[in-house]
């Protein structure tokens, strides 16, 4: 690792501020910078650690809205027995990333702002429609993703929670990489309301080339029957999808049916 | 350069280390505690685990300066004087080991397990709970069985009517 400073925010005011010291970073938990930094493939010359930040941690439910703050650990919310009950899929997904002492460290804001293509909550936030908070403004989980760990966030803009409201039913899914227990294809299935009507939203991470994105195919089909066979008759295209070492294009196209079929029945219970 | 204090296996620490200064290395080199080891170093072997506050974490992924405030508890700080901890005894009782250089970590993640799961563990459980700990030797069967006999050992133990507690 080279040479850094670390610098430790007691608030989201003071980290905005030590945000602009030198080529500074946020470090939240640190399971993708501190291995990152190791091997030199980030070296930012300080690190503005916001883990301890009062403010941005826990989860709060209240009816059906969900507010989780940024600091929130994969543990946390993992083991949230409010949101067990709100969004028990959220929970579980929080529960298959990594390993324990991973999700002991590491964080959902951290997760988020990272946008890494095999990542599993940002297929959960576009799937709940959750907003995505900054300490400027909220963003649509739609649009907050913009490509390989690429994400609308400018400079000294911290996120500090996700918010969205508990949808109905909702499931998460996801065919690991044997080695490195990654998604090679995760989906996120979640039958909520928009505008007074059903909305189902189903997201895709681990196969795309630009990172997360909604199966609009497998949206229309569930939308018109919210059952495991609908998904059958909805094509998803190999066009865009990640082709690599581990699967090629096709073959992670069939398995997003493969997985939104299973995370549809398991969402049916 | 970063002061830090730190509480590690109950003894108050201060120190000034480089901000980069890993705290697998701070333990190891400044401290003198390798128990802890380094495996892949790259969290994914899980030889580095060590309880920053009560909970399992890979020490080859923090750095010491991340902890300052929090306490640390390593390997070396389990055992209750020459009485192993009961994780310790078992796996030496199951033969949980060969060449013993995952131990540290197995132990260090096993302990934290058996504190999450009050209600008990089974063998799949166990399993999956170890998959951020890598073991090139045994594969895994003796660990497994040791963690489940520590697990039931220490469940009888906080029952206030057995004495066999380390």
């Amino acid at each position: 690792m080279y040479s850094v400073n670390y610098h430790r925010a007691n608030s989201v005011a003071d980290a905005v501020k030590l945000l602009k010291t030198g080529d500074a970073k946020l470090l939240s938990g640190g399971m993708t910078l501190i291995p990152a930094m190791k091997t030199r493939l980030a070296a930012p010359s300080d690190l503005v650690d916001v883990s301890r930040i009062a403010a941005l941690k826990g989860v709060k439910v209240s009816g059906k809205t969900v507010t989780i703050g940024a600091a929130t650990t994969h543990y946390e919310v993992s083991t949230d027995a409010k949101l067990q009950k709100a969004c028990p899929a959220l929970a579980e997904l929080a529960s298959m990333i990594g390993d324990p002492a991973v999700r002991h460290r590491g964080t959902i804001g951290g997760s988020i702002a990272n946008n890494d293509p095999a990542a599993d909550y940002p297929a959960a936030m576009v799937a709940l429609g959750a907003t995505i908070v900054t300490n400027k403004r909220e963003i649509a989980a739609d649009k907050f993703f913009k490509g390989l760990f690429e994400t609308v966030l400018k400079e000294g803009e911290i996120v500090t929670a996700v918010t969205f409201t508990a949808p109905a039913k909702a499931a998460y899914q996801k065919f690991r990489n044997p080695a490195s227990r990654y998604a090679i294809v995760g989906v996120f299935v979640a039958k909520g309301k928009a505008n007074g009507k059903d909305d189902v939203r189903v997201a895709v991470t681990g196969a795309g080339d630009d990172g997360v994105f909604r199966a609009k195919t497998i949206e229309v089909a569930l939308a018109k029957s919210f059952d495991p066979a609908a998904v059958a008759g909805a094509k998803v295209s190999a066009d865009g999808l990640m082709t690599d070492i581990h699967a090629s294009a096709d073959y992670r196209a069939n398995l997003i049916g493969v997985m939104a079929k299973r995370a549809v029945a398991a969402a049916n219970g | 350069m970063s002061d830090i204090s730190l509480t590690v296996n109950g003894r108050q620490v201060r120190a000034t280390v480089e901000d980069r200064t890993l705290l697998v290395h701070f333990l190891r080199e400044h401290q003198g505690l390798t128990g802890t080891h380094v495996g892949c170093d790259t969290s994914q072997c899980g030889a580095c685990v060590v309880h920053v506050d009560g909970k399992a974490m890979k020490s080859c992924s923090m750095l010491a300066a991340q902890v300052s405030g929090s306490t640390i508890v390593t390997i070396e700080g389990i055992a209750n004087g020459a009485d192993l901890h009961p994780v310790q005894a078992a796996f030496k009782e199951h033969h949980g080991l060969q060449c013993g250089f995952c131990t540290p970590g197995m132990i260090m993640s096993a302990t934290d397990m058996i504190a999450r799961h009050p209600e008990g563990l089974d063998e799949a459980t166990v399993r999956v709970e170890l998959e951020g700990n890598i073991c090139r030797c045994t594969g895994y069967h003796n660990i497994v069985k040791a963690i489940l006999a520590a697990s039931q050992a220490m469940s009888k133990a906080s029952k206030p009517k057995a004495k066999k507690a380390a």
